[in-house]
């Protein structure tokens, strides 16, 4: 479904992404984890084009948004792109729009949907978070973890073909990350394409089909997540991990 | 003092009449300037935030220009000097709007850079990967935002301009300022300044309440 061949990044010269290829497919769950600074929110920003790669190739149901490190007319990266939903790690909802208008403008003015059916589909994707009764309020008045499904049933409107997460609970205390990877589970049980970046390790290996690790701007072990978690830098990776962790 | 319009209600109604029109004169200048220099102002900020340096730049002068020298003598210059750089000639009350209009889009521009500017920028990043077009994301998303930041700062400039337009009277514009002078001079009597700044105060007095009724409305949501 998407497919991502020798992607090259780098910052100010500094290379971010050294040549990575991957392929999501229909009905898979991806996770991609690895040390901080590895790569991985680069790699799906640059999935979701909101970084440019210096080289490579993106496509998703074989249309590309960049062939060899050329990007395709603006209005075909936009359609291709809606292909692709993104939840982010701090939200991003519109602060001066109520939950259901949040919801509903893309359906409106990217879809064309009318006004009913644009707010038939919100209310129906808020039930599904467990958020029906918070349609009339403002983003500052929810929880952060209420923002967060608030987030993913506004990717959702757009219907996506693959969901991408970026650390979606690392902006939340640990009861409120417990609410918004329940939903993420309902998601995968719903076999919905997604890819998410994460540090919580023992969701990764229970919701993910495939296990994505990056190390240094490449992957480095790739495949079911009991063999990935099994592989020794791996094994290093999550002791450390787990250090981490004791001292945040 | 000796009172020449307080102590005679008839010639104090033919004054207030006259400087009433000069107070029409005054709204003018004041709604005109405003219609012209917000949206100005707006494709000032965009150019001054311009990747390209060819656009920046002379954007960034002629704001360095506007802010740095007298509005007072940027409207004479209009208005004395432009005649005769350019084939034609403004008239007084154009020439006000003018040099009104330029001068305050510039300081209504560094306030929408700075309003545009706070958006964190995932509110973009937001809009784009929901598929919206750059200008979707800025109208619909940035501006209702910016909106609400910036109208303290420009309720100030909307305030300074009440009084700023008394500044066209150097062109002898005739509006409330000059009529004012006007019979001060002919009257020999500094009561005229007294109804003058009265009518100033109750102008400014409706603006700063609409203003407030905007921050209210603004004030939906946070
Ligand atoms: N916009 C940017 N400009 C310059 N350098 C950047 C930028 N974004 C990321 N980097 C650098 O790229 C490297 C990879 O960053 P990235 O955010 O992709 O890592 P990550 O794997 O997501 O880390 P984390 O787990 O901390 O989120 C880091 O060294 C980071 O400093
Ligand atoms: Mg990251």
């Amino acid at each position: 479904m998407l497919k991502a061949e020798n992607i090259i990044k780098s910052f100010d010269g500094l290379p971010v992404l050294r040549g990575i290829s991957m392929e999501i497919n229909q009905g898979e769950v991806v996770a991609i984890i690895g040390r901080s600074g590895s790569g991985k929110s680069t790699l799906l920003r640059c999935l979701n084009n909101l970084e440019k790669v210096d080289n490579g190739t993106i496509e998703i149901d074989g249309q590309a948004l960049v062939k060899n490190g050329v990007y395709a007319p603006a209005k075909e990266q936009r359609a291709v792109c809606l292909k692709m939903g993104y939840v982010f790690q701090n939200f991003n909802l519109f602060p001066h729009m109520n939950v259901l208008k949040n919801l509903t403008e893309a359906q409106r003015c990217v879809l064309g949907r009318e006004k009913e059916k644009a707010e038939k589909y919100a209310k129906e994707l808020l039930k599904k978070v467990g958020l029906e009764d918070k349609a009339l309020a403002y983003p500052g008045q929810l929880s952060g973890g209420q923002q967060q499904r608030v987030a993913i049933a506004r990717a959702l409107a757009m219907d996506p073909e693959i969901l991408c997460f970026d650390e979606p609970t690392s902006a939340l205390d640990p009861q409120l990350t417990q609410e918004v990877l329940s939903v993420i589970r309902a998601l995968s049980r719903e076999k919905r394409t997604m890819a998410v970046v994460t540090h919580e390790m023992a969701f990764a290996r229970e919701v993910a089909d495939r296990v994505v690790f990056m190390q240094e701007g490449v992957i480095v072990a790739e495949g079911a997540p009991d063999n990935v978690f099994n592989d020794p830098r791996v094994k290093v990776f999550i002791g450390k991990n787990d250090n981490d962790d004791g001292i945040d | 003092m000796v009172m020449k319009f307080f102590n005679n209600p008839e010639k104090l109604w033919n004054l207030v009449k006259i400087l009433l029109e000069g107070l029409s004169v005054t709204g003018q200048i004041f709604i005109l300037t405003l219609v012209f220099s917000i949206p100005l102002g707006m494709l000032v900020a965009v150019g001054r935030m311009s990747k390209k340096w060819i656009v920046r730049g002379p954007v960034s002068a002629y704001i360095y220009i506007m802010r740095g020298t007298p509005l007072m003598l940027q409207v004479m210059f209009i208005y004395f000097l432009l005649p005769r750089i350019l084939p034609f000639k403004f008239d007084r009350f154009p020439a006000a709007i003018f040099a009104f209009t330029i001068n305050y889009a510039a300081y209504f521009a560094e306030i929408f850079r700075g309003g545009i500017q706070g958006i964190p920028k995932g509110q973009w990043e937001a809009g784009q990967v929901l598929g919206m077009k750059k200008s979707q994301t800025f109208f619909r998303v940035l501006l209702p935002q910016v909106c609400k930041r910036v109208l303290l700062p420009v309720t100030n400039e909307v305030i300074t301009l009440v009084k700023d337009t008394a500044l066209a009277s150097t062109i002898a514009v005739t509006e409330l300022m000059s009529l004012a002078k006007k019979q001060v001079s002919s009257s020999s009597s500094i009561e005229p300044y007294v109804i003058a700044m009265v009518m100033y105060l109750i102008f400014n007095g409706v603006t700063e309440q609409l203003c407030r009724l905007a921050e209210r409305k603004l004030n939906y949501y946070q």
